[in-house]
Order: structure tokens, then sequence, then C-alpha cells
């Protein structure tokens, strides 16, 4: 995959900033701002899956509600397919929110137990007037249950009465039956099996290439972002450290958080892993409300150096489509 | 020399609304002095249950242990009274659980959960307690330990309360550790920390680890031996490197192959176990990974086939198939590469 391929971008984000107030007290003083994400840039091409990863805390969930606009963003720039969606409000909102959808997490407490499992996928279809006739509604349910992977009588059910992964299936179909172009997908793995997450991943990759879809995906597990997306952006504190083509980004990571990323990840062979020496990265991430001075990761990085405190690096391009935050990388090509 | 820990055909049941769920169906394992054991197995296959009943720590109503023995040292834990036990928790057999923000208490300081453990099952005076827990503290790593004593578990952060719950668990210096998914809630740069700090300490210490996790790379990291559950049995049981290379239990071989691998080049798909985990409720005579099998003949439903030796030295398997499958899949290096089954 050629990271500067002209394909076009469905989704340019710019200077995005989404700062949350922090107050104290009975009167609710304003103490401070915790900076959630602080300035980041990306794009994603149609058709392509974007790797959102990094620790918890990092800013990759507010990223995704600021990209679906149930966040309005600080600052920045959010473009969908040609419009600025960042500051966006009434009826251009709602016609938006049809193309684009999310998948959360928690296939447990996103869905609502109250309510069938047709009932769950039909409501958006029945108030985003999709599909207004009840009878045509349900068969577009039955239809979505049979893509996702899930016999049509699973209509009739609640969810407390299926499994995760079943679940999860679930929350796809849902977010299938607005027919979106561009599909928020936060952990949408995270909470399943080991021996369930490779169906849901590639449930994932099937619909892309079936509806043409475009994902954001979130997650913390790299050897399944690594399977599943095209490029791979690598956030910490807030920023955006390391963006590349998958297979740059994971056969020569260049920033120091991306390689101890990688190094903590165990592989599963006993062999490989006897053999292999590491240092665990020192130290914890900060907190976003009071972020180190200059580059955000220079309590911990193993390879800071004195300026590393005092200034914060630009994102530069190292190689075609490789970029990097940090003032110690050189550029490569 | 005799095992550590000896567990025997141990059950564990729960009365529940849907039916009596047999949720530890009769396991059996061993825990040498100072080597490390990992439990892997997928949500609901009885991994901490297991470890809980080895505890008597099991909720009762609605659950029971029903049968079996645990020697630790020589003695059925299963019969001390209630007294004995909770000196054995305390003191000789230590543990760490998933959520340690559930398992410490929120309005005592750590410094007197601490003291507080060492006062009670060491008997030692509040002075020698306060000096032992800072150097409890600065063993499991945690800077400024003096200051760090005098906050509550609210203050610290999830790497932070895990290193606390260590420092608990090795206050009375156990012979054993159950971690119960240790680090399944933390960040992998602090899963990596916490991990290597615990393998530092129980090989210096020589503590014994029993590790249940999900997680096949931490698994071949850390364990010497491991143990596979399935549906409340230990489906596959033996060394890593076995486990790893050569497994004979098609569940093992199913949930090996299922995961994308960081050193292998990118596959075009991934190979998913398929079907969906087992209901306990609604268990058969027959082999409980039976409506997932790629490998299943008609006598898999007959009867449940037990963990039972294979060809492989040391390594035993819960299917009647197992040596056979030696031949059908070849190596595992074969059936990560897709191999047809
Ligand atoms: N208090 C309880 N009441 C009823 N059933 C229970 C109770 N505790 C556990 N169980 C059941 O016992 C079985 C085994 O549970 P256990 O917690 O050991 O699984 P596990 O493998 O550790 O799962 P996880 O990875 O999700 O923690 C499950 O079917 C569970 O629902
Ligand atoms: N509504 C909010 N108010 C205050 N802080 C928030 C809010 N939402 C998120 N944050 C904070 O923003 C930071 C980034 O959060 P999030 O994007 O959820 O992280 P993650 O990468 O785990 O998804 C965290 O410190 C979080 O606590
Ligand atoms: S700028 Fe300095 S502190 Fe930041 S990642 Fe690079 S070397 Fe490390
Ligand atoms: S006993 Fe039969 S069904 Fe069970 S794992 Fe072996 S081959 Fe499969
Ligand atoms: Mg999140
Ligand atoms: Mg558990």
């Amino acid at each position: 995959m050629n990271a500067a391929s002209p394909a076009s971008p469905l989704l340019e984000v710019r200077g995005l900033r989404m700062h949350f107030p922090v107050s104290e007290g009975l009167l609710g003083r304003k103490v401070g701002d915790v900076k959630a994400v602080d300035g980041i840039d990306f794009t994603v091409r149609r058709g392509e899956t974007l790797g959102l990863v990094g620790e918890s805390g990092c800013g990759k969930t507010t990223t995704g509600r600021c990209v679906l606009r149930l966040e309005k963003p600080t600052a920045g720039q959010i473009i969908f397919d040609g419009v600025d969606i960042a500051s966006l409000g009434g009826k251009q909102l709602q016609a938006l929110r049809q193309r684009i959808q999310v998948i959360f997490q928690d296939p447990y407490s996103s869905l609502n137990p109250r309510m069938t499992i047709g009932q769950i996928i039909a409501e958006p279809m029945f108030v985003h007037g999709i599909e207004p006739n009840a009878t045509k509604r349900m068969e577009r349910v039955h239809e979505l249950l049979t893509i996702c992977g899930l016999n049509a009588g699973f209509a009739d059910r609640y969810p407390h009465e299926m499994s995760g992964g079943q679940r999860q299936r679930v929350g796809i179909a849902r977010a299938l039956a607005m027919n979106p172009e561009f599909i928020v997908c936060d952990e949408p793995v995270s909470a399943l099996d080991v021996s369930i997450q490779a169906q849901v991943v590639n449930l994932l990759e099937d619909l892309r290439e079936k509806f043409g879809l475009t994902y954001l995906f979130i997650a913390h597990d790299l050897s399944v972002v690594r399977h599943l997306c095209q490029r791979v952006a690598v956030m910490y504190l807030g920023h955006i450290v390391e963006m590349a083509d998958s297979d740059t980004l994971f056969d020569n990571p260049q920033h120091p958080y991306t390689r101890a990323l990688l190094a903590a990840v165990p592989v599963p062979d006993p062999d490989v892993e006897q053999g292999r020496e590491f240092r665990p990265v020192k130290g914890e991430v900060p907190s976003p409300m009071n972020p180190p001075s200059g580059c955000v990761f220079h309590p911990r990085c193993p390879m800071a150096v004195d300026r590393c405190s005092k200034e914060a690096p630009q994102p530069r391009e190292i190689a075609p489509g490789h970029m990097v935050a940090c003032s110690e990388v050189k550029i490569t090509g | 020399m005799p095992a550590l820990l000896e567990i025997q055909n141990l059950h564990t049941e729960f009365r529940t609304g849907a039916g009596t769920i047999h949720a530890v169906d009769g396991i059996t394992y061993s825990v040498n002095a100072g080597e490390t054991v990992a439990i892997v197995g997928e949500s609901g296959s009885g991994k901490s249950v297991g470890a809980l009943s080895i505890l008597r720590l099991i909720p009762d109503p609605p659950g029971r242990i029903t049968q079996g023995t645990v020697l630790f040292g020589g003695r059925d834990l299963m019969t001390l009274t209630e007294e004995q036990m909770r000196q054995v928790r305390g003191s000789e057999i230590g543990m760490v659980f998933q959520e340690p923000m559930t398992s410490l208490n929120p309005v005592l300081t750590i410094g007197r959960q601490i003291t507080e453990t060492l006062e009670q099952h060491r008997g030692v005076d509040r002075a020698t307690a306060q000096k032992r827990a800072v150097e409890l503290v600065g063993l499991v790593g945690i800077a400024d330990p003096i200051r760090r004593l005098k906050q509550y578990p609210h203050q610290l952060s999830g790497g932070m309360r895990q290193r606390i719950m260590i420092a608990i668990a090795l206050a009375c210096d156990p012979k054993l550790i159950i971690a119960d998914e240790p680090t399944t809630a933390l960040d992998v740069t602090i899963q990596a920390q916490i991990l290597e700090l615990m393998k530092d300490l129980t090989h210096r210490l020589g503590i014994a680890l029993i590790i249940i996790t999900h997680n096949l790379g931490v698994v071949a990291r850390y364990a010497n031996r491991v143990n596979v559950m399935y549906a409340g049995r230990i489906v596959e049981s033996g060394p890593a490197r076995a486990i790893y290379h050569t497994p004979r239990h098609p569940y093992t071989i199913a949930l090996l192959r299922s995961v994308p691998r960081l050193d292998r080049p990118r596959q075009a798909r991934l190979d998913p176990v398929e079907g969906q985990p087992p209901d306990l409720t609604r268990l058969d005579a027959g082999c409980s990974f039976r409506p997932r099998c790629r490998f299943a003949i008609a006598a898999c439903a007959a009867s449940r086939p037990r963990l039972e030796a294979t060809s492989n030295p040391g390594q035993s398997a819960a299917c009647f198939r197992a040596d056979e499958l030696a031949s059908l899949t070849g190596t595992n290096e074969a059936a990560l590469a897709g191999a047809p089954a």
C-alpha cells in the first residue's frame, strides 16, 4: 500500500483541539482545562481504514466523538466530504449524523435491554425516516442481521439472551441500517473473547469491501490494528506522535513512543519471548490537565535530550507519507 | 519433591435461576515451588472460580465447592477451619486481582492496609510494620514510598494500585501468589512494567505464581506451564513450549490460529474459532467443544473426553483424537500457516 496514493480524502481533520474545562468547589470555579485533544491533523481516504492507537486517556475516543460531532471542538476543522462540519448545527448536523455512524466497545451497555434486537436495529431507520414502512423496515432488519452473520430469528430476542460477540454484531447491524459512508469503530473488539475477536474483525473487513465503507478504527490491540488498517496514527497525551502506512509503522517505527508501545506487546510464541530482552518504558502517562513542557513524552523518553523539555517538536514528514513528531528523528527519504 | 499445590478433581457449582452451573467441573493440576503456571481460556470458562475455590472464597449461596482436594504444603485446604483458612489467605498464599480498586479499602491509607496485613498475620508491632511497608512499596518500584503510604487508593493510578496489591501479596513472604487477570485493565506499557516486576520478584524470592489471563502473548512470555480451560474443565495442559508448538486439543489449536501476530507477515484473512462460547446451563453429555470443533466425530457426542496423557511427554489433552491430531495438523507452524483441517 502506497501511503502517497492519490485516493481522495473523505475526512480531513486540521488542527483539532478539544479542551474540557475543569471546575472545582460549589461555585464551579474553573481551575483549568483537560487538553484531551491538543491540535491534531490527519486524513482518511475513501475506502481505507485508519487506525488510531495509544494508551487510555490519550484522546482517541474524544477524537472519534468530535468526528461524530457528539462534541463541538474547541478549535480546528473537520472536513467531511468537502464540508467543514466542526461547527455545523441543526438540520445540517442531522443529515450528517446519518452518514457517519459509530460502533462502541461495550456490546453490553450500548444496547437498550428493554428493546428487542429488531426494535434496536429498526429504531434509527424510523427516527431518520430512512424506511417509513414498518413491514419493509422489518425486512431490512432481517437482511442486516443476515449480513452480520446472525440468524434473522434473533430479531425477536433481547440483548441479554445473546453472547458478547453476537451483541457486537447487532451493534454493527444497527450502524449499517443508516447506510453510512464512514464508521467510527471505538474499540469494537476489545471487550470480546480472543476466540470471538477474529470473527468480528473478519466481518468488519467484509463489510468495508461490500459497501465501500471507510473506517476510523480506534483500538489498543496493535496486532489487530496492523491486520485491519492501511494507515495508523499513534496518539500520546492529545497529540499524534507518528503516522504512516501500516507496514512502515510496524516494520520501521521511528518515534520513541511507538517503539516503546510495540516492544511492550508480547508475541504468542515462547521461543520468541524467551530470547527477547526488553526494558519496559518507565513511568506512566501524565495528566492531560498538566501536560509536561516541550515534548509531552520527554519524562518517559529514553532518547530525550535537553531541548526536549523546552521545545515542542513539530510533526515532520521524514519520508513520503511518514509523519513523526520528534526532533531527534532524522529525515530518511 | 511433592508439588507445592496439588488440586485434585475440584468441582464448584452455582445454583442459578437457569439451572445449576458447573463452573469448575473436575479440575486437576499441580504447581511446583517457584514455577509460573498460566490458566488461559475464554470468559466464563471457570478460571476465576477455580482460583477462588483454592482459597475457599466462593460466595455460598449461590456457589458451593462440591468435591475435590487442594493440597497445599501437604495440608488439604478443604478441611481447614475458617480461622486457619484466613491465615493461609493472608500469609501463605497472596492474591492479586484484576481490579485493584475493588480489593483495596477506599477509606484506609495505602500504608495502613499494608501494616494491617503485617500486624494481623505476622504479629509485629506498628513501628516494625511501618518500616517493612516502606521496604515493600520500594520493592514494587514505587518512588517516594513514605508519601505514597499516606495516600488513599483513589489518589493512585491503576498501575500504581496494582503495584500496591503486589506489595500486599508479598507482605508475609507467601510461597504462592494467585494473580487473576492482573493487567487486563491496564495499558500495554504499564502491563509490561507490572508483569516484568512480578516475574522479577517471583524469581528472586522463589515464589510460585498462578497467572490467569486470556492474553496468549503474556502466557508465552511468562509461563513455564499452561492449563487451557474450556467450559469448566482443563482441556489441555503441558509445558508452555509444547502447548504453543504442538497443541493437541482442537480448541488450543483454533485459539492459536485465530490471533494475528506482530512477528509474522500480515495474513490475508484471520482464521477465527467458529461458533459461540458454550452456554454452561445447556451442556449435553458429549464433548463441550463439539459444536465448534472441526475434528468432531460421532464418538464426541456420546461422552466427554477426559484429560489424559498424550504421546508428548508432560502434555495432556481432553480430546478423543488428541494423538491423531498430531498427524492431522502437523506442527503448529503448519497449522498457523493454514494447513487444511
Ligand atoms: N456468583 C455467581 N453466581 C452465579 N454464577 C456465577 C457466579 N460467579 C461465577 N459464575 C459463573 O461461573 C462460570 C465461570 O465464571 P468465572 O468467573 O470463573 O469465569 P472466567 O473464566 O474467570 O471469566 P472472565 O474471564 O470473564 O473473568 C460462569 O458461567 C459464570 O457466569
Ligand atoms: N467530558 C469530559 N470532561 C472532562 N474530561 C474529559 C471528558 N471526556 C474525556 N475527558 C478526558 O480527556 C482525556 C482523553 O479521553 P478519551 O478520549 O476518552 O481517552 P481514550 O484514548 O481512552 O479514549 C482523558 O483524560 C479524559 O479523562
Ligand atoms: S522530542 Fe525528545 S523527548 Fe520527545 S520523543 Fe523525541 S527524543 Fe523523545
Ligand atoms: S473430543 Fe471430539 S469434539 Fe471434542 S475436541 Fe476432540 S475431536 Fe473435537
Ligand atoms: Mg476510549
Ligand atoms: Mg475472571
